[in-house]
């Protein structure tokens, strides 16, 4: 059991909306339309959604201002904010409040203009007393540094952490929702304006408008639902700090708690993961992320990404969407990394689909490195 | 037994402390450790037994990052320092260019004034 209720739970709606560039919206509006395609998906209507899980960057009270838009009336109304982990974290406590029977139908939602609204990165996060007259480039500096403390232990290299960008693009090549599109070298990438040592502009992530949303009923429910589910075996995390000064290891993160817990709760491994979908926020991340689930061993992540491995076709298909590198990135990703997972089990994901895929992990961070929440999704098949 | 606590006005007294040219960290006397960013209470322990020492200034470069500026306008240095106390901080090291600082650095603090505040930079030792 490890305190999750496997299989019990299921997601059966799932969607994103305006993708990239999309003027005359506000962030609640974007929100709203990716859940009435994520319910539209599952069948049912906002009035069937009585568990409302939400985060937007530019609404801290945007559980009560979502309700209003909608005309609904939940009984769970979750604000929790981790960062871009956030999504996840509502995952977990959504799965736990549907068996315990206290909700029948849970929506979790996100959605930020951030692009054609502000054109960067929205936070509410202010400038830390200690580390701002430094003037860090936050987020970027902080990823940078956690770049360069894993080269100087494991002799990780940039180019390794540019073939992480250009897996992403060429999954992203293959998604007609991808905001970047084309072709993308390592070389390239390793061209680019440097931001933030060993970091350049095409080891971040973008700055896009768009929303996400997912249903989530208990398993008895979910074949009353339109569409397939995606049974949740297992979601765990953990939180170690916020600021990347307070890190106590920059080269690992929480996901080596997260990621174990999840695997226990969903009784597989990383070698039965067909499809991960990582929070990619800078390049760094997945190599960090890869070692930290499990997949390969600490130090090894640079080249978990070489020769293809992680790109279409390849071993181990990661961020089959884009990622946040190629897709999208609306301030907070997380949400995407359900709705992907969810559409490669369920088998709607078009050109990108990975044939076969029964299981998916799907893992959200928050914060610098910070709030790690690992989710495991499976077909009917995996129950 | 009445409930102590620390009593401290982390920020405020560190910024106090150097204004006067002193860089302090804040030390739990029952467990002896260090910690950095100044609080109310130890982490993990919750000690509120807290008393300002002296930190060495002696450093480590823990991470490093060259912050890229619009040309010709150079880079910067932003850099975690491990202290020999203990704790980790962010600051800077300066006296060499940016992309010149390397991780394992020796480096020494010194209370430098930025715009009219007093921060705490490091320089090669």
């Amino acid at each position: 059991m490890n305190g999750f209720p496997r299989g019990k739970t299921a997601i059966t709606g799932a969607a994103t909306f305006g993708i990239g560039r999309n003027p005359g919206l506000s962030s609640m509006d974007i929100a709203v339309n990716a859940s009435i395609r994520a319910l539209r998906d599952a069948g049912i209507t906002p009035g069937d959604v009585d568990a409302l899980y939400i985060c937007l960057p530019d609404n801290f009270l945007s559980g009560l201002t979502f309700t209003e838009y909608l005309g609904i009336q939940p009984k769970i109304t979750e604000n929790n904010r981790t960062g871009g982990s956030a999504f996840l974290t509502h995952l977990q406590s959504a799965c736990l409040a549907l068996d315990a029977g206290l909700c029948d139908v849970a929506l979790i939602a996100y959605g930020s203009n951030q692009l054609s609204g502000a054109g960067k990165l929205v936070t509410p996060s202010g400038a830390d007393p200690y580390e701002g007259p430094y003037r860090p480039r936050l987020p970027v500096s902080a990823y940078a540094l956690a770049a360069a403390r894993h080269m100087h232990e494991y002799g990780t290299t940039p180019e390794q952490l540019a073939e992480v960008a250009v897996s992403a693009r060429q999954w992203a090549n293959l998604n007609p929702d991808a905001h970047m599109q084309g072709d993308l070298t390592v070389d390239d990438v390793l061209q680019a304006r440097r931001v933030s040592t060993p970091l350049g502009v095409r080891d971040c992530c973008l700055v896009t408008d768009g929303g996400a949303a997912i249903v989530v009923t208990r398993a008895d429910r979910a074949k009353d639902h339109k569409s397939k589910p995606a049974y949740v075996l297992g979601a765990a995390a953990a939180t170690f700090h916020h600021n990347i000064s307070q890190m106590p290891d920059l080269t690992v993160t929480a996901a080596s708690e997260s990621g174990p817990q999840a695997f226990a709760q969903a009784g597989v491994g990383p070698k039965d993961i067909d499809v991960v979908e990582l929070y990619d926020a800078f390049t760094i991340n997945p190599v960090l992320f890869m070692e930290d689930l499990g997949f390969c061993a600490k130090g090894e992540g640079g080249a978990f990404f070489e020769n293809g491995h992680t790109a279409p076709g390849g071993a181990q298909p990661v961020n089959t969407n884009g990622g946040g590198l190629s897709c999208v990135h609306p301030g907070m990703y997380g949400l995407f990394t359900l709705v992907e997972a969810v559409q490669q089990i369920t088998g709607v994901a078009g050109a990108r689909q990975v044939e076969g895929a029964k299981l998916a992990l799907a893992h959200g961070s928050g914060g610098y490195l910070s709030s790690q929440v690992t989710a495991i999704l499976g077909t009917e098949e995996t129950l | 037994m009445t409930e102590e606590l620390s009593g401290i006005r982390p920020e405020e007294e560190y910024r106090a402390h150097l204004a006067e040219g002193r860089f302090m960290l804040l030390r739990s006397r029952s467990s002896g450790r260090c910690m950095f960013y100044p609080r109310v209470a130890e982490p993990v322990t919750g000690n509120t037994d807290l008393e300002w020492v002296a930190a060495s200034g002696r450093g480590t470069v823990y991470s490093t990052t060259a912050i890229g500026q619009r040309p010709p306008t150079p880079s910067y240095n932003v850099a975690l320092i491990d202290l020999e106390e203990g704790p980790r901080m962010m600051s800077r090291v300066e006296g060499l260019a940016a992309e010149d600082v390397q991780i394992g650095m020796a480096v020494k603090a010194r209370v430098a004034d930025e715009d009219g505040t007093p921060i705490v930079v490091f320089d090669p030792a």
